[in-house]
């Protein structure tokens, strides 16, 4: 089996494990939702909410992150499936890029929940009169933002699954790797949604960012993952 | 003359060295805080990703190096999967003055051994003697140290990852999905290798998990159930030989037999299997021969089987 398909066989098993448990769908989504409830309370004047509400949807979307990394890594570690995987030779690379497509999805469907959720309780809206950019520059941002957080969460669930403490070492060691994504993603979401009177061309240079992120992360993680997991 | 250490000096100076690394590490995160901090004030994005670029790099080897040990064997795996030449077929495990450390100790410390196709060792000692180390060298997953070993003709010092498809270890957890159902377990084990759905019925079928529970989740099942479902993942995926560590752990007295059973039909297929186990007259009534390992040596190898002792 070459990597690309074992890739998909392990993506398809997370995704499924995921349908069977309702982990994410049961405690991840409402726990993102609480969480823009809570910051709606905290920051109660609309216009606070009006400028802040893009980074708000994105922080939400990192808390929320660390709690899917752990899951979808415990289930590798419940039975000791990851050193099963080890031992039966799995190519690494296989296994950083199936977890990593499955947790984009995942990533995706939360995304697009909290972007919903913004506009039910921030007020959030697209300007009328350029929809069509906004709205593409808005997919974009989210599916380059999504590959560079899937990749970065899988590198280091995998390190963090092998240490004791893994719960409190992961934020520490995702949440500042993760920034470049949290700043680049909030900047072009912002421009997507005209915040303070940003227009659509400035989110451009903020998703050519997060690309490269995302392909710097996807690179190096398939690279690093290996001798991460390895004892 | 030269002067000794005194005890405690060495201690000391580790301590030493692990709080200047802790330091280190904590002003690397300090780093970090103060360098987002500056790009949030507005500097361009491109610096930005160089510098987050390296940082992030540094970061990964600093706690990649905090890491119980790094493998250092090269990744050759585009060599394939196919077992290499062996002039004697026959030797499936050779093992000569291998030794094998645990962080400083030497878990192995000569251990010389040879395992024939179809055989069923049994590994007895006292605990700490190194038996799980040696399943675990035998495994691919500890770099041989000293010595010469090899597994299916693969060198066990240079080919370590060439080795690992071939073989399948079970130790106290099982390896498998509990959420997925046994027929998905094996399913995805089989299909790692690219076996066919028939090569996966047939493991199920030998596992004697292919009716009644294939569509059960593992997580509802028995411990003997779960340890049978793990063994037909070993046979889905085609490994030659069998690395137990205390496989009638937790099981009654009807699961024992079972996997006695089981394991038994799979010698006579043609694996090979080492078990590690304090139940002597249990594990030894399967064996066709014991070897006794007292403090990472191999102290005894007889090919009577305890059963009949």
């Amino acid at each position: 089996m070459n990597t690309v398909a074992v890739a998909r066989l392990i993506a398809a098993k997370d995704l499924r494990v995921e349908r069977r448990s309702k982990i994410v769908t049961n405690q991840v989504l409402p726990f993102a939702g609480i969480t823009m409830v809570s910051f709606a309370f905290a920051l109660d004047k609309q216009n606070v909410l009006d400028t802040v509400a893009p980074g708000l949807v994105w922080l939400a979307t990192m808390f929320s992150l660390l709690i899917i990394v752990q899951r979808t890594f415990a289930i590798e570690t419940d039975d000791g499936a990851l050193d099963a995987m080890r031992v039966a030779g799995v190519d690494p690379r296989a296994i950083f890029i199936g977890k990593a497509l499955a947790l984009g999805v995942q990533l995706l469907m939360l995304e697009a929940m909290l972007f919903g959720a913004a506009v039910i309780f921030y007020g959030e809206s697209i300007p009328s009169e350029h929809v069509f950019a906004s709205v593409v520059l808005l997919v974009t941002t989210m599916l380059s933002a999504t590959c560079g957080l899937a990749a970065v969460g899988t590198l280091y669930g995998g390190l963090a699954a092998g240490f004791k403490g893994s719960e409190t070492l992961l934020p520490l060691l995702t949440l500042p790797a993760v920034a470049p994504v949290l700043i680049g993603a909030t900047k072009a979401v912002e421009s997507a949604v005209g915040t303070s009177g940003a227009v659509v061309s400035e989110g451009w240079q903020w998703v050519g960012l997060l690309t490269v992120f995302a392909v710097a992360a996807v690179v190096g993680g398939a690279l690093a993952f290996g001798p991460l997991i390895d004892d | 003359m030269a002067a000794s250490a005194p005890d405690g000096v060495g201690s000391s100076s580790e301590t030493g060295l692990n709080l200047l690394a802790l330091t280190s590490q904590i002003a690397a995160i300090e780093e970090v805080f103060a360098r987002l901090f500056r790009i949030r004030q507005g500097c361009g994005h491109w610096p930005s990703l160089v510098m987050w670029t390296c940082l992030m790099s540094e970061l990964s080897t600093t706690f990649s190096n905090a890491a119980p040990t790094a493998s250092t064997t090269a990744n050759d795996d585009s060599a394939g999967g196919a077992a290499p030449d062996n002039a004697e077929a026959d030797v499936v495990i050779a093992l000569e003055g291998v030794v094998a450390v645990l962080g400083n100790f030497p878990a192995l410390a000569g251990v010389s051994l040879t395992v024939q196709r179809g055989e069923i060792v049994l590994l007895k000692g006292p605990n700490g003697a190194g038996k799980t180390t040696l399943l675990r060298l035998c495994a691919g997953l500890l770099p041989v140290e000293r010595g010469t070993a090899s597994i299916l003709g693969f060198d066990l010092v240079t080919q370590r990852q060439l080795v690992r498809p071939h073989v399948g270890l079970l130790g106290h957890q099982n390896g498998l999905y509990l959420d997925l159902s046994v027929r998905e377990n094996v399913e995805f084990w089989g299909r790692t290798v690219g076996a066919s759905a028939q090569e996966i019925a047939s493991a199920m079928s030998r596992m004697g998990v292919a009716e009644r529970l294939a569509d059960v989740p593992v997580r509802k099942l028995s411990a003997g159930q779960k340890r049978r479902t793990s063994l037909a993942c070993l046979v889905a995926r085609r490994a030659q030989v069998w690395l137990l560590d205390e496989p009638h752990a937790g099981l009654d007295a009807a699961g024992r037999d079972e996997l006695d059973a089981t394991l038994g039909q799979a010698a006579r297929s043609g694996a090979t299997i080492l078990v590690a186990s304090h139940e002597l007259e249990r594990a030894g009534g399967l064996a066709t021969r014991s070897v006794e390992v007292v403090a990472g040596q191999v102290v005894t190898d007889t090919n009577e089987p305890l059963g009949s002792e």
